[in-house]
């Protein structure tokens, strides 16, 4: 600290005697020196003024050096003055940054030529190099690692020692790797260095960076750049699998939440629901009439508008479809071919209902601001509102596991899906079971709205697109076992992603329906099979 | 043998049946060609078109009434055999255009000139002429059918699964056909013929002509039905339908039965589509839809499953409610109408019209029948035997 002020106090001894020894009216130090030379109006002259702003430290070089990029930097030839037009209409002196009123007659903007504008593109480089905030360095760190100007060598080399967040110590790192890597001059044992931690980078760029490095190298750099591009190579694939994972874990988790009401509406209870994708539906429009309300009245709760509208689209899509089970439904157990066709019926009916009310266009729901954005791991990108849809399904299906086995409504639930007659004359209502299994079905399938709402269009038609996959998921799955679906939607959402860069995204959605219908050929039954001795299930 | 076969196959609805068809085939086009225009007996073109598409969906359901009504099988992709059909006379179609298309070329149709296709693709070949189209018309359906049934039939896939797996088959084509590098034009289908044989599509004459011939394949298909229903095979069939694993044990092969039935489904199916496509002008992916093979097997629920004259009835039946609604001020409602139509018909009337109208129909025809037996037999003074029940 204190050798910091006798530094700078040394500094302005040293400029009051040049001052007193050059007695120049305005001028001091390089950097006004080299202020003064934008104003000489000829190339060279400014070429060096750039070096020397860029390299002064000065906190007035990056204004100064963009406003020459975009033409704004002024200079008056007479008085020697240079003067900064701030993109806002105000203009500064540059050497001092005091505010000036007007523009001399005479500026006129500093001329620049091809030559030029890359030295001045080099120096913005090198100056947000030295930015304050560390997001914007570490950018200019990856652009010089991009380039590997050998310029930037020295400007590296000092933003790398000045450095203290490690995320920009690393890409400082990198960057200088890049340019030793390329630059003709240095010792072999500096290149291997830099392979070794352009190979530690392993990304897209770094195999971009070592595939550009030219054939005439020693022997021993050509063989350790081999290497690390295959060592590259493998972490790629490596990578691009866990992204693939990740994304078909994302898409199952789509999948199991709109297969789990299914699972229990078929694979518990029997019932073809194709009525099913339109309880879903209607938990998204819940959703929408939720976020509605909230952005009407009150607009401070929006961030928990999902938090209201997950029991409420229980709720709803409950109520509907234990209406559903009374109407429509227990007149036709034991009849599934009739149940499929008038669930059939019911979900043209609602769709068309709910056409009506809220119109046939799409209606936007909004994300909370939790679940916007993403974060890097790795080299994979993961959003957040996937993760909390993962989290938010695994969480729903826990709950219903826990549902079945642990309450008094679970136990009846099971008893009467396994034997009818015998769980009536246990004093079981069986009737009532029915309806309220079919209700938590439809909440669930309601609940599955509200996450879907997330990552997909709310129109009346979002049912229809996840019907024949719900189904599938169950079959595949195995009716009638809740773990069976959650392997099943992981299986095909996860297999559906690796086959999409192979194949495409439609022909691997076609390959996929085709294995799981050579499939059911194989296993008629499901994944998990309930084992039992009936002749006909 | 096949007068035989057709005496024994034909009762008495079932000739009141064929003849209303014929006279409809008959007279349809002959008061649209013969009668001026603005007569008030004169059918116009429009209609024409329009009944002939009724009458393809006819023959449609009575293919689903097949395998539902008589074999248990519900298949919810029949609209992929229709559909395959049709495009397999879209195909012969749009090499008929030749070099009147918008671009010209003489080989490929235009939408392969658009997508810059090099030349033919090699499943093109041959659609040229009408013979090859015809028999692709039957072989393609079949072929899917026959491969896919015989994979699902053998494990024993029944029921709901059954019903299941056909709906993802049809949507796997659905996919598939929307895709332009598929080679069939891909979201837009095939449109824009000109001609069938060397007559144009449009004109009054070809429309009266595959009216006409709509109609004799509902015949032919109905008389192919109620051959294979009334016959020995017809009565194995209906065993599957109401105890499967029964059947099995007396000694069937149950999944050949089931595999031939679903085999000559999916033919008539075809037939049924080829005929559509060129009097409705177009067939795109659309037709692929699952809700499309729904709808048709509610033909057939609405008609009366089982009954061959309730299918082909209710085809036409629903198709002229939707004509009438979708184009008047109640088009809103229409999905309402078909949906409760769905939820009704499966609740309060399970056999249909025909089921129904059979129902209360039988009884009082018996019980006629019994009592002028009675008393003519009170007249001879001779006691009357009960009817033998395995009769």
């Amino acid at each position: 600290m204190f050798a910091n002020v006798l530094d700078r106090f040394r500094a302005l001894v040293l400029s009051l005697l040049l001052i007193a020894a050059v007695a120049s009216p305005a001028l001091a130090g390089p950097f006004e020196d080299a202020i003064g030379k934008f104003a000489n109006d000829e190339f060279s002259d400014t070429d060096e003024a750039i070096g020397a702003v860029a390299t002064s430290g000065n906190p007035l070089a990056f204004a100064i050096i963009s406003a020459l990029q975009d033409g704004r930097l002024m200079a008056d030839p007479d008085s020697k003055k240079v003067y900064v037009t701030q993109p806002d209409g105000k203009i500064i002196d540059a050497a001092t940054g005091a505010a000036v009123e007007k523009l001399p007659d005479g500026a006129a903007a500093v001329r620049l030529n091809n030559r030029l504008r890359r030295s001045v593109e080099a120096a913005l480089g090198g100056l947000t190099l030295l930015s304050p905030d560390p997001a914007k360095r570490i950018q200019a760190a990856q652009s010089v690692f991009k380039t590997h100007d050998e310029a930037m060598l020295p400007l590296v080399d000092e933003a790398l020692k000045k450095e203290t967040v490690n995320a920009a110590k690393l890409a400082f790192t990198e960057a200088r790797a890049a340019i030793l890597l390329f630059k003709p001059d240095a010792t072999d044992g500096e290149k291997l260095e830099a392979i070794a931690t352009i190979k530690a980078r392993g990304d897209q760029e770094a195999m971009a960076l070592l595939t550009g490095l030219t054939g005439d190298q020693p022997a021993a750099i050509a063989s350790a750049a081999a290497n690390a591009k295959a060592a590259i190579q493998r972490s790629l694939a490596l990578w691009s699998m866990v992204q693939n994972a990740w994304y078909g874990l994302s898409l199952g988790s789509v999948l199991l939440l709109a297969a789990i009401g299914l699972a229990i509406t078929f694979g518990v209870m029997g019932v073809i629901n194709m009525a099913h994708g339109e309880m879903v539906m209607i938990g998204a429009y819940v959703t929408f009439v939720v976020q509605e309300t909230i952005r009407t009245s009150f607009p401070h709760l929006f961030d928990y508008s999902l938090l209201m509208a997950v029991p409420l689209a229980f709720i709803v899509a409950g109520l509907i479809g234990i209406l559903i089970e009374r109407s429509i439904i227990r007149f036709l157990y034991g009849r599934p071919l009739e149940t499929l066709l008038a669930t059939w019926g019911l979900s043209l009916v609602l769709q068309q209902a709910v056409r009506t009310m809220f119109g046939p266009t799409n209606r936007e729901v909004g994300n909370p601001s939790w679940m916007s954005g993403a974060f890097e791991l790795g080299q994979v990108t993961i959003t957040y509102n996937r993760l909390w849809i993962l989290c938010f399904t695994l969480a729903v299906f826990a709950i219903l596991l826990a549902m079945l086995r642990y309450t008094a409504l679970g136990l009846e639930m099971r008893a009467v899906t396994q034997n009818r007659r015998m769980a009536a004359s246990m004093g079981i209502a069986t009737s009532r079971v029915d309806a309220l299994t079919f209700g938590l079905g439809s909440g669930i399938a309601g609940i599955a709205g509200v996450a879907l709402s997330q990552i997909d269009n709310v129109s009346p038609n979002l049912g229809q697109s996840y019907i024949i996959d719900s189904f599938m998921v169950v079959v595949f799955g195995g009716v009638g076992n809740l773990w069976g679906t959650l392997v099943g939607a992981f299986t095909l959402g996860i297999a559906n992603k690796f086959l999409e860069p192979v194949a495409g995204a439609v022909l691997g959605k076609i390959a996929i329906l085709v294995l799981i219908i050579l499939f059911i050929q194989k296993r008629p039954r499901g994944l998990f099979a309930l084992k039992g001795r009936a002749v006909e299930a | 043998m096949m007068p035989h076969v057709l005496t024994r196959s034909l009762d008495r609805s079932a000739t009141i049946f064929l003849a209303v068809v014929a006279a409809v085939g008959i007279l349809i086009p002959l008061s649209n060609l013969l009668l001026p225009a603005g007569s008030m007996f004169q059918v116009p073109t429009y209609l024409v078109a329009l009944f002939g598409k009724y009458v393809c969906y006819a023959i449609l359901a009575l293919s689903i009434d097949l395998i539902w009504g008589y074999c248990g099988i519900l298949s919810l992709g029949h609209g992929a055999f229709f559909a395959l059909g049709g495009y397999a006379m879209g195909m012969y179609l749009m090499r008929q255009i030749g070099s009147r298309g918008v671009y010209g070329n003489p080989i490929l149709p235009d939408f392969m000139v658009f997508l810059n296709y090099p030349e033919l693709p090699w499943y093109w070949y041959g659609f040229d002429t009408f013979w090859f189209a015809a028999v692709m018309v039957l072989l393609v359906p079949g072929l899917l059918a026959f491969c896919f049934g015989w994979l699902a039939f053998r494990s024993r896939v029944t029921g709901v699964y059954l019903s299941i797996i056909t709906q993802a088959m049809t949507y796997a084509l659905l996919l598939a056909f929307f895709r332009n590098d598929f080679g069939f034009g891909g979201n837009n289908g095939l449109t824009d013929f000109k001609d069938i044989l060397g007559f144009n599509v449009q004109a009054d004459g070809t429309r009266a002509a595959l009216f006409l011939l709509s109609c004799l394949a509902l015949i032919i298909a109905f008389l192919i039905c109620r051959a294979v229903v009334t016959s020995k095979l017809g009565k194995v069939l209906i065993a599957v339908r109401d105890a499967e694993s029964r059947t099995r044990f007396l000694g069937y092969r149950v999944e050949s039965y089931k595999l031939f039935v679903f085999t000559l489904s999916a033919c008539m199916a075809g037939v049924a589509g080829a005929l559509y496509v060129p009097q409705v002008g177009i067939i795109n992916p659309g037709e692929f839809a699952p809700g499309n093979s729904i709808e048709a097997v509610i033909w057939v629920a609405v008609g009366g499953r089982g009954t061959l004259i309730g299918a082909a009835l209710g085809a036409v039946v629903v198709n002229y409610a939707k004509t009438v609604f979708t184009s008047g001020p109640l088009a809103p409602y229409w999905l309402f109408m078909l949906g409760a139509l769905f939820i009704l018909v499966t609740l309060l009337l399970p056999k249909g019209i025909i089921g129904t109208f059979n129902a209360w129909w039988e009884p009082w025809k018996a019980q006629r029948i019994a009592a002028n037996a009675e008393s003519a037999a009170l007249e001879d003074g001779v006691s009357v035997s009960k009817p033998n029940p395995a009769e």
